[in-house]
């Protein structure tokens, strides 16, 4: 489990995150959504390590992470895996060398099990006969799919995503959501993804946490938040017609 | 920010940079593909720019000795000078600069906004040892190689102008070159080429890997760092030919 306590964090005077407080659980797919500015790239990267917290905690499984030394910290980080928004493979370096990487980076493992790692990664994410081709020669939704892998390749406790949807047609991105759901549970990880796509929240947001301006506005499931009257997360996610359509029927049916 | 403060983000830079390996394996990797990168790929231009400065330095040396009382020799001897002491490792490093500061600048810059460089933060990689580190070992490797051909290239460039142009003859040349020999001047130039080699890989290095914005940044970054490193080479060079020579 991820527990956050009372997480604060500034820049330049300017406080970002203001005492957020909640708890991620094993196996389940979070999200963390809100507007541009509310915090939430911030919120993500300060659970990576990326940016150090001003005050609160962020305790992974038993350990704080202020209380952890440089090789600690290594460690813990070597248990995460994250997929970015652009997917940040490495231009430079084949599907294959791109999954690789961590495995050559912290293993000794002689190449042939390196490879077969890899063949079941990406296997696992329905990727075949790419393994030599160049992220430039891939679709975004391929793309994706490759940085997943790269993500799980060393089976890690902690998943993090971030936009994992953007630029994607509707199709790929409920392929992706469900690819990121199933291996959630299939590695029994922690999975925590910063989304702004209300589909995906819906689809498979197990626990939402909503951020506004720095503050934990609101918290609950993806079933939660059609009868929530939190008018926050209300206003942010049905601010479409459709969406607000949407609830409206929903509540019909449910009464 | 002022230049102070980039100085001193450049020695902590620096700090970073100058760790242990992560994983000897993947660093020898990288180091090769550096040598390619920085070093081989750079073959090409310095043997042409050479042989043709020599070839111009000869030239010019010719049409402007035209007094009878002035041995012919002498336009050997100061093609061969200008081309040890100056031409190959100043101008060779300038023109380096250029080629591969940008390349090193725009490279790291591009990884820093695709968040290539976050990827390997969050796996728990020091970034600037695993980047950087390479490039340097590179560079002080190959680099004074390079400068020697360069020398050598261009003092066979000055040959053939001569015999081309038909300013001067080839047994004139040949004493010029041979003519009051000096090992220390080789010295002189290699050490200034390992001096500048870290500054092309350092330099471009920083204003890469702490770009923020897009493309266009990468591409300010990229020029930015082109020009201090030739600015940074110019003045090292004053300092290092009066420590050295003076």
């Amino acid at each position: 489990m991820i527990e956050v306590k009372d997480l604060y964090k500034e820049f330049d005077g300017t406080p970002v995150l203001k005492g957020i407080s909640t708890t991620f659980e094993k196996g389940k797919t979070s999200m963390i959504i809100g507007q541009s500015g509310s915090g939430k790239t911030i919120f993500i990267k300060c659970l990576l390590g990326l940016h150090t917290h001003d005050k609160g905690s962020i305790i992974f499984d038993g350990r704080d992470y202020a209380d952890l030394n440089d090789k600690q910290h290594r460690q813990l980080r070597q248990e995460m895996g994250m997929v970015f928004q652009g997917g940040a493979l490495y231009d430079s370096l084949t599907v294959e060398e791109n999954v690789m990487f961590p495995l050559k980076m912290f293993t000794n493992n002689p190449f042939e099990e390196m490879l077969d790692r890899v063949n079941t990664v990406l296997k696992r994410v329905n990727l075949e006969n790419v393994n030599d081709k160049f992220p430039a020669e891939l679709s975004g939704g391929m793309q994706k799919r490759v940085a997943i892998a790269r993500a799980i390749v060393m089976n890690p406790k902690y998943l993090f995503c971030d936009e994992p949807n953007s630029g994607l047609d509707p199709n790929t991105a409920t392929v992706i959501d469900n690819l990121i759901q199933e291996i959630t549970k299939e590695y029994q990880m922690i999975t925590i993804i910063n989304s702004h796509d209300m589909n995906s929240v819906m689809e498979i947001g197990e626990k939402i946490v909503f951020l506004k301006n720095g503050v934990k506005a609101w918290e609950g499931t993806n079933k939660e938040i059609f009868k929530t009257e939190n008018e926050a997360i209300v206003d942010f996610v049905y601010s479409s017609n459709l969406f607000k359509k949407v609830r409206a029927v929903y509540l019909n049916e449910t009464k | 920010m002022n230049y102070l403060e980039h100085i001193g983000k450049y020695f902590i830079m620096l700090k970073q940079v100058f760790k242990r390996p992560q994983k000897w394996s993947v660093f020898k990797d990288m180091l090769f593909r550096e040598i390619e990168d920085l070093g081989l790929k750079s073959l090409g231009i310095i043997t042409f720019i050479s042989f043709f400065v020599g070839g111009v330095v000869a030239i010019q040396t010719a049409l402007n000795v035209d007094s009878p009382f002035i041995p012919k020799y002498l336009i050997g001897f100061a093609t061969k000078r200008s081309m040890i002491l100056e031409f190959a490792p100043t101008f060779m490093s300038i023109i380096l600069a250029g080629k591969v500061g940008s390349y090193i600048s725009s490279s790291i810059g591009t990884m820093r906004v695709t968040e290539q460089i976050d990827a390997l933060d969050v796996m728990g990689i020091n970034s600037l040892n695993y980047l950087v580190l390479p490039k340097i070992i590179a560079a002080l490797f190959f680099y004074p190689l390079l400068i020697l051909l360069a020398m050598f290239l261009g003092i066979i460039g000055g040959y053939f102008a001569g015999i081309l142009t038909g300013l001067f003859f080839s047994e004139d040349y040949i004493y010029g070159i041979q003519l009051d020999f000096n090992s220390y001047y080789i010295k002189y130039a290699v050490i200034k080429t390992l001096v500048f080699a870290f500054v092309i890989a350092t330099i471009p290095a920083y204003h890469g890997y702490y770009v923020k914005g897009g493309s266009l940044e990468v591409g300010r970054a990229s020029t930015q760092a082109v020009v201090w490193t030739s600015v940074v080479i110019i003045l090292l060079n004053y300092f290092l030919t009066q420590m050295l020579l003076g």
